[in-house]
C-alpha cells in the first residue's frame, strides 16, 4: 500500500459522515435534486462526491466492485484503507463504482429478491456532467416532474419495470451528487 | 456542549452506516420494511428505540430537533428523548414545528404542513400491518412478496359486518405507491391523509421488531377502504376548547368528577401558537398568558 492512500478521509468522521448522509438521503429521496458534499479527498479518478458516499456507506460488511478505470491500485488502496470493504466481482457487490460505460452490462448486479428487495446493489456512477436537465423524471419524491442528465434512458426504464426489485443509483460529478432510486419513472424528452 | 464520553449522536459509526444503508433502501422501495440490526438503547423497548436509532443516524449538528409524544412537546417520552439528544449530540431543540428540521414523533403528525428540508421520524411498535392477522413472519413476508393483501380487506369487511363501519381508528393500514401495504404506526386515522403528498421525508423505525421503512416526499399513499364504505378521517365532533380550532385532532380531558369534560388540541405547539395569535376557545382562560 502506498502512503497516499492513508490520506483523504474525513477529518471529523461522525459529523462529516452525518452531513454526507443527509445529502445522500435528500438526493435519493428527491430524484433530480443535486446536492453538494465535502470532506473526502480521494485519489483520481475517484470524485469527491463518490469518495464521500463510500466513506459514509461502505464498510467491512459491504463488498465493493470497482469497474474500469476505477479499478486501479490508488483507488483500491484508498477504499481498502478507509472503508475496509472487500473488493469483489460485480455479482457479489453491494456498492459498485465506475462510469456508466464501465458498469455495463448492469444486469450483472444484484437486484434483490422478491421477499427481500432491499438486497440489491447500489451503483455509484461517475458522470462528466451532472445537471438538472435532460431526461424527465416522475415518481416518489417528485412533486410534479424533475429532470436529470442521465447517461441513457432505456436501462432505467427497464430497471423501473423490475420494481420493487432493481438497482438504486447515485450519480456523482466532482463534489456534487444526485440520486435515482428504482422507483423513479424515466422518460426521454 | 455534548457529553464527550459519547460519540456524536450516541451510536458508533459502524452502526450508523448500517442504519443509513437501511434508510436509503427504505426510501428506494417505499413502504417495504427493511430489516436492520437494531441495537440496545439506553431506554426500554416501547419508548421509541427504533425512532431514536433512526434520528441518531440522521442528526447533524446544525439540526433543530423537535420531539413530540401524542402531539405534545412536554410529556415524559418527548422530554426524555429530547434531553437524550441534547446530551449526546449537542443539537438545538425547539417546540415550533415550522422551525424544526428533524421531528421525532410518537403517534401523531403535526397539524402544520411539513416542508422540504424537514424529516419526520416515527416511533413504531409493530411495523407489520398483517401481524395481528398472521403471526408468522415467514407467511407475512410471502404475503408482501405476492401482494396478497386479501386478508386485510377481510378484516376491514368484518369491521363493517359487526359495527356497520370500519372501526379501525388508529394504525389504519395504507397502500404505498400501489404496491406495499404499510402500517403508518399508531397515528389516529385523522392523520392518514397527511401521509400522502407530504413535502418532508418520513422515516419509520421499529427497534424491538428491527425494521426501518420510509416514505419519500410526495408519495402516493392511499388508506384502504371500500367503494361503499370510503375512508373517513374522523375526529371528535367539537372545536378545541382552548384555541377554538375546528380542524385539529382533539384529546378529551375529564375536568371534574361530575362528567365535565373539555376537548383540546393534541398538537400543543399548534394550540399554543393559535392562542398566542389571539384565538380563543370555549373554556380558554380569560386572562392573558393563560397557556
Amino acid at each position: 500500500m502506498r502512503a497516499e492512500a492513508l490520506t483523504g478521509g474525513f477529518a471529523d468522521a461522525p459529523v462529516q459522515a452525518a452531513q454526507g448522509f443527509r445529502a445522500a438521503l435528500e438526493a435519493l429521496a428527491r430524484p433530480g435534486q443535486i446536492e453538494t458534499v465535502a470532506g473526502a479527498a480521494p485519489p483520481a479518478p475517484l470524485s469527491v462526491a463518490a469518495g464521500v458516499l463510500l466513506l459514509v456507506l461502505a464498510d467491512a460488511t459491504t463488498p465493493v466492485h470497482l469497474a474500469g478505470e476505477w479499478d486501479c491500485p490508488a483507488v483500491r488502496d484508498w477504499v481498502v484503507f478507509h472503508c475496509g470493504a472487500p473488493l469483489v466481482g460485480a455479482a457479489d457487490a453491494v456498492f459498485a463504482l465506475g462510469d456508466w460505460a464501465a458498469l455495463q452490462p448492469v444486469g450483472r448486479f444484484a437486484i434483490g429478491t422478491a421477499d427481500y428487495p432491499d438486497r440489491a446493489a447500489t451503483l455509484i456512477v461517475e458522470l462528466p456532467v451532472l445537471e438538472p436537465a435532460g431526461v424527465r423524471l416522475r415518481g416518489p419524491g417528485i412533486a410534479d416532474e424533475a429532470a436529470l442528465s442521465l447517461p441513457e434512458v432505456a436501462a432505467f426504464q427497464a430497471n423501473r419495470a423490475l420494481f420493487p426489485l432493481g438497482l438504486d443509483c447515485f450519480f456523482t460529478c466532482g463534489d456534487r451528487l444526485a440520486g435515482l432510486p428504482r422507483s423513479t419513472r424515466v422518460e426521454a424528452v | 456542549m455534548s457529553d464527550q464520553a459519547y460519540n456524536f449522536a450516541y451510536l458508533d459509526e459502524q452502526t450508523k452506516r448500517m442504519i443509513r444503508r437501511a434508510i436509503l433502501k427504505g426510501i428506494a422501495v417505499p413502504g417495504y420494511q427493511v430489516p436492520f440490526a437494531s441495537r440496545e438503547m439506553p431506554m426500554p423497548y416501547g419508548w421509541g428505540t427504533g425512532g431514536v436509532q433512526v434520528t441518531a443516524a440522521c442528526l447533524v449538528p446544525e439540526d433543530q430537533l423537535k420531539v413530540i409524544d401524542q402531539g405534545a412537546d412536554d410529556t415524559t417520552n418527548a422530554v426524555s428523548i429530547r434531553a437524550f439528544f441534547q446530551r449526546v449530540a449537542g443539537v438545538a431543540v425547539t417546540g415550533a414545528t415550522a422551525e424544526a428540521t428533524l421531528i421525532q414523533t410518537r403517534h401523531r403528525i403535526p397539524e402544520v404542513p411539513l416542508r422540504a428540508g424537514q424529516i419526520l421520524v416515527y416511533q413504531v411498535p409493530i411495523p407489520e400491518p398483517l401481524r395481528f392477522l398472521e403471526p408468522r413472519e415467514s407467511e407475512t413476508r410471502k404475503m408482501h412478496e405476492l401482494e396478497e393483501y386479501g386478508l386485510m380487506h377481510v378484516k376491514l369487511y368484518e369491521d363493517i359486518a359487526r359495527h356497520g363501519a370500519i372501526a379501525t381508528s388508529y394504525a389504519y393500514p395504507v397502500k404505498v405507491e400501489g404496491r406495499y401495504v404499510m402500517d403508518p404506526s399508531p397515528i389516529p386515522k385523522f392523520d392518514n391523509p397527511k401521509l400522502a403528498g407530504c413535502a418532508a421525508i418520513q422515516l419509520f423505525g421499529a427497534g424491538r421488531e428491527q425494521r426501518i421503512y420510509a416514505l419519500p416526499p410526495f408519495c402516493d399513499v392511499v388508506s384502504l377502504d371500500f367503494e361503499d364504505h370510503p375512508f373517513v378521517a374522523s375526529k371528535a365532533d367539537h372545536d378545541c376548547d382552548l384555541c377554538g380550532a375546528g380542524d385539529s385532532y382533539l384529546d378529551e380531558v375529564i375536568v371534574d368528577d361530575a362528567g365535565g369534560r373539555m376537548f383540546v388540541c393534541s398538537d400543543t405547539d399548534f394550540c399554543a401558537s393559535r392562542h398566542a395569535a389571539g384565538q380563543r376557545g370555549r373554556l380558554a382562560p380569560l386572562t392573558e398568558g393563560g397557556l
